[in-house]
């Protein structure tokens, strides 16, 4: 077998043909007849960049986030309702530990996965079954997780625009626990909302400056696909269910005065 | 211009390439397939509904394609700044960049880190890329056990067939077919539920992911900024591809690069609702690089293969370069008229649909896929259909009009001559319209050797009474 691994003589070929390529320059892009050509244009005329929108546009022709903390909470609840993921408003973080142990007992759950948090610890301490601490120390072993009902974790954060929730391999437990259990529980209070997926990302830039998570994955909704004559099933191969428990923000926020019960 | 590609057989041009022939025997067959094309056309049916549901929540959807394209445009014509910056920005993050020129060498370096890996099993979540290189003909030949985890993917393994629109990959399987296929393969009792079938595919997967020592994946995108590789996907496999085993490798066209995380924002919305009808896909995955320190999970290593395979071909062509912004969403496949009449098998294609008739002819060579670019009534639905403005009908001119150029039909040209002659001398042309009233209606019935294939499956109107210019003249 012709062993070709990381060839330096094709990185070089393949730059060299790139540069020949754009010695020619191309026509300007296929613009419709709306504004963002005259809002982008640059210094250099010819090369017209989105880079040069400025941020504070925010895009307003993409899907609305919402401009105030109650706007943004009813748009990501509609759309994580639509999206058939399932919204509990929590009054505090006892209560969405309650409600877990409830939906636990109920399904009677056996085993139940979760990493250490300051939401996700209290939450898990409480269950009524098994728990299955999944360690960045220790590991997660694939074929235990496998076997758990369910997946507790954090997020980074939740994105009214588009119904996503943002986790990340550092601080939401690695990469498995929020996809391999069949249910996936999201502890989040409601001051992670952002409007936009440009907000998050801008979010996940500052908090992580140099260092970034080895994954982050804008979850949106449970596991889905269409595949079999395009009719939706949920549950393909991650999670079938997915819930999210909301909890009403510390007490810095204040009490109901921003967001609406 | 572009020269057809150095790795095709050189043919005669007059003569219709294998290609072709088989294009116009499987359209032919497809065309006639009622049942097929309704099926089809059922199929998308909810897919148009829930695509216009999704734009109308954009404020400005025209406007937001105006971004995405910019975005796009700009990535490709400075994809020799910005594609250094990803595979630095990517390897300071802990992963490892291999450089393809072609398929062979995209296969020899996978096949290569198997080997290093001491990898048994294999599992794969939905790539065309791998598609187009054929990957996985050869890590089975190399004796590997490979499964795509993608449904429709997996579906499409067990019937031993390519995928029939490169993101639907089994549109056109119906689901007593599936319940067969998994019976037979699989050992699972009858069942008419989508709901059921999809869950038997779940369940024989799960061991898989524990068990297999690497995962195989694509990349939709490769943020420049970041050094991260984007990956789209509604089911979650690919997620589960990416963390479970040992190693995971990803391959991506070099074409996939942004310039940063901000035009993610932009792109991974319009790309679900172009493509499904999604206000976002499922599952939108950023990957920096094999598991950190203090991270719970995932890869010991990650490997990118950057495969070339022609797109820089594509690139050398100013005119048509617009078409490497493409993010693979298949909108233009669901919204064409041929498409929606011959299938996605009769082009012979890792790409069908309109964006395939541009592509392919720069990838493979334009003599033997020119012909591609006219299967198109012209009608313009991809065009505006394309979240990112690529010009696709006028590409599949711009085909037709370098495949005049380069490989010219003598047959077409000597028809042209002809017309040209007629048409540049008025009693010559009045002759050869009255003799064409008089004459055109036995033409059928006479089956002309010329005419015969072409009014196959054609009419002919009824000649009018008199000509243009004399009814013109009464007129007057």
């Amino acid at each position: 077998m012709t062993r070709l691994a990381g060839s330096p003589l094709s990185r070089e070929r393949i730059m060299a043909r790139i540069r020949e390529a754009l010695r020619q320059p191309a026509p300007p892009p296929h613009l419709g007849d709306s504004s963002v050509a005259s809002a982008a244009g640059s210094a250099d005329d010819s090369m017209p960049s989105l880079r040069v929108l400025p941020a504070e546009v925010g895009r307003p022709w993409l899907p609305e986030g919402g401009s105030t903390p109650a706007e943004r909470l009813a748009v990501l609840c509609d759309n994580l309702e639509k999206l058939r993921a399932e919204v509990h408003r929590c009054g505090s973080l006892e209560e969405a530990a309650e409600r877990i142990a409830a939906i636990s007992r109920e399904r009677g759950w056996t085993r139940v996965a979760w990493h250490a948090g300051e939401l996700t610890s209290p939450v898990a301490e409480r269950l009524p079954c098994e728990g299955y601490r999944v360690d960045g120390e220790e590991g997660c072993d694939a074929a235990v997780l496998e076997t758990c009902d369910a997946g507790i974790t954090g997020c980074e954060s939740l994105v009214a625009q588009t119904g996503s929730i943002l986790v990340d391999s550092g601080s939401c437990g690695g990469r498995g626990l929020s996809v391999l259990p069949h249910v996936h529980l999201v502890i989040a209070t409601l001051d992670q909302i952002t409007a936009t997926l440009g907000d998050a990302l801008e979010q996940v830039r500052a908090r992580h400056a140099g260092r970034l998570p080895s994954m982050l994955s804008f979850i949106t909704g449970p596991s889905r696909t269409g595949d079999i004559e395009r009719i939706l099933v949920l549950g393909a191969h991650g999670p079938k269910e997915l819930h999210l428990m909301l909890i009403d923000p510390p007490k810095k926020m204040g009490t109901g005065a921003i967001y609406p019960q | 211009m572009i020269a057809p590609t150095p790795q095709q057989p050189t043919h005669d041009p007059n003569q219709p390439a294998l290609a072709k022939r088989r294009f116009l025997s499987d359209a032919t067959e497809h065309v006639r397939d009622t049942a097929h094309r309704d099926f089809v056309r059922k199929a998308l049916g909810g897919y148009y509904t829930s695509r216009d549901a999704q734009k109308a929540r954009y404020r400005d959807w025209e406007h937001a394609r105006d971004a995405a394209s910019l975005a796009k445009w700009s990535a490709v014509n400075h994809l020799d700044e910005l594609l250094p910056q990803f595979v630095a920005a990517f390897e300071a993050n802990g992963g490892v960049v291999h450089w393809a020129a072609n398929a062979e060498e995209a296969r020899g370096i996978i096949l290569g880190l198997l080997e290093e890996a001491g990898a048994r099993s294999i599992i794969k979540s939905k790539t065309m890329t791998s598609e187009e290189i054929h990957l996985n003909a050869a890590l089975e030949e190399a004796g590997y056990g490979v499964v795509e985890s993608d449904l429709g993917e997996f579906i499409q393994q067990l019937r031993g067939e390519p995928p029939y629109h490169f993101v639907f990959p089994c549109m056109h399987v119906r689901r007593d077919e599936i319940s067969r296929l998994f019976e037979e393969h699989l050992g699972t009792a009858p069942t008419e539920s989508p709901e059921e079938l999809t869950m038997i595919a779940r369940r024989h997967m799960r061991r898989l992911y524990v068990e297999a020592d690497v995962g195989i994946t694509g990349a939709n995108f490769l943020v420049a900024e970041t050094g991260q590789i984007s990956i789209t996907e509604n089911e979650g496999n690919a997620r589960l591809t990416a963390a479970l085993p040992r190693m995971h490798i990803a391959i991506a066209g070099i074409e996939k690069v942004v310039a940063n995380l901000d035009d993610l924002s932009v792109l991974l919305p319009m790309l679900a609702t172009a493509g499904s009808g999604q206000p976002m896909t499922c599952y939108n995955t950023l990957y920096g690089g094999p598991r950190a320190a203090g991270e719970a999970d995932g890869p010991e290593s990650m490997h990118l293969v950057l495969l070339d395979n022609h797109r820089t071909a594509l690139l050398a062509d100013p005119e048509q370069r617009d078409a490497l912004q493409c993010i693979r969403c298949g909108a233009c496949l669901n919204v064409c008229p041929i498409f929606k009449n011959v299938g996605g098998f009769t082009y012979g294609t890792t790409y069908q649909g309109p964006i395939g008739s541009v592509i392919t002819p720069h990838l493979r060579g334009l003599a033997e896929w020119n012909h591609l670019s006219g299967a198109s009534s012209l009608c313009g639905a991809c065009t505006d259909a394309c979240p990112v403005r690529i010009d696709i009908h006028h590409h599949l001119l711009h085909n037709r009009r370098n495949a005049a150029k380069t490989a010219p039909s003598r047959l077409e040209r000597f028809g042209h001559r002809v017309f040209a002659a007629v048409a540049s001398r008025p009693w010559l042309f009045a002759t050869a319209g009255w003799l064409g009233r008089r004459t055109l209606p036995l033409a059928k019935r006479l089956r002309l050797p010329l005419l015969a294939d072409w009014l196959a499956s054609r009419d002919l109107p009824p000649p009018p009474p008199q000509s243009f210019r004399a009814a013109w003249r009464q007129r007057k």
